[in-house]
């Protein structure tokens, strides 16, 4: 009986996969959606970048996807790893050298990291590559010092604020445009910082929402060892 | 032009010493050295997004978990 159940429901399935295949043509010459993109980019939304107005703009939602996605694997460490007695990380000083290099470097990194996701629209990178570039700042402050401490508190009001601020901008969109996460600021002046409406607004929270993801979760791994 | 080569076969011996090599945290070292030289090459290759994630996430976050799981099990492989 369960057999042939089965057979059923697959063969259901077969016939809805197969007749949805049917309708694509086989062997026609089919990237004219590439070309859009470069044509257009400007013109529809304002970003010079076209790699961030295709992840933030034409692709929006999967980004939204991807963000929930990280989340979801940072909690899931963090409810594995969470101890409540407040461990503290036990790994031995680093050297006067390190420890100096690295007070000099953190600063200059997290720069870049900030640099990264606020131009996201203009040059190179965006919130994930910004957001990944602090919390290498961060790591190397945690393997110098003992004593350098991230306020746990802190990090998950950012992550949760940023997410909020992702999908507002998104519902932005439904509220005085047609649909989710359609740009509805101005765009402005192509090149400028402060142009392609919402594109910015939603790299600086994604950039803030990875980079304190990713700290909170080398934090916890960090003080697992003995 | 040869310098891409050079750090073509730079890659692949990083790539059989990572595979070969007993010593864990020296495997893990030459899977990083392999992300520094898939980041200029994704750099060469005019994709420089995808070479800031590898060089952040490649370079220093995939390695240093893999570090605290040798730390946490063993270093030698048997």
């Amino acid at each position: 009986m369960r057999k042939v159940t089965a057979i059923f429901v697959l063969a259901i399935f077969g016939f809805y996969m197969l007749s949805v295949f049917l309708t694509i043509p086989f062997g026609e010459k089919r990237d004219n959606v590439g070309q859009h993109y470069l044509a257009n980019t400007v013109k529809e939304t304002g970003a010079v970048n076209t790699v961030t107005s295709i992840v933030v703009s034409y692709r929006g939602f999967d980004t939204l996807g991807e963000v929930t996605v990280l989340f979801l694997a940072a909690t899931g460490l963090g409810a594995i790893l969470f101890d409540k007695k407040g461990k503290k990380r036990r790994l031995q000083h680093a050297s006067l050298i390190v420890r100096v290099g690295a007070h000099l470097l953190y600063p200059l990194i997290v720069l870049l990291g900030a640099y990264v996701f606020v131009h996201g629209h203009l040059t190179p990178g965006g919130g994930f590559q910004g957001g990944a570039i602090i919390a290498t700042g961060v790591l190397l402050m945690f393997m110098s010092y003992r004593s350098f401490e991230t306020s746990h508190k802190a990090l998950i009001y950012i992550e949760s604020l940023a997410g909020i601020v992702f999908v507002l901008a998104g519902f932005s969109g439904l509220i005085w445009g047609q649909s989710f996460l359609q740009n509805v600021l101005p765009l402005g002046e192509p090149g400028r910082l402060l142009s392609a409406g919402i594109i910015p607004i939603i790299y600086i929270a994604v950039g803030f929402k990875v980079g304190a993801e990713l700290t909170g979760l080398l934090d916890n791994l960090l003080k697992t060892i003995k | 032009m040869i310098m891409i080569y050079i750090l073509a076969v730079i890659i692949i011996v990083a790539a059989i010493f990572s595979v070969k090599q007993k010593d864990l945290l020296l495997a893990v070292i030459g899977t990083s050295a392999i992300s520094v030289i898939l980041s200029i090459f994704y750099y060469l290759l005019q994709a420089p997004d995808v070479a800031l994630t590898e060089a952040a996430i490649g370079v220093a976050l995939s390695t240093i978990i893999f570090v605290i799981a040798i730390k946490k099990t063993e270093r030698y492989e048997e």
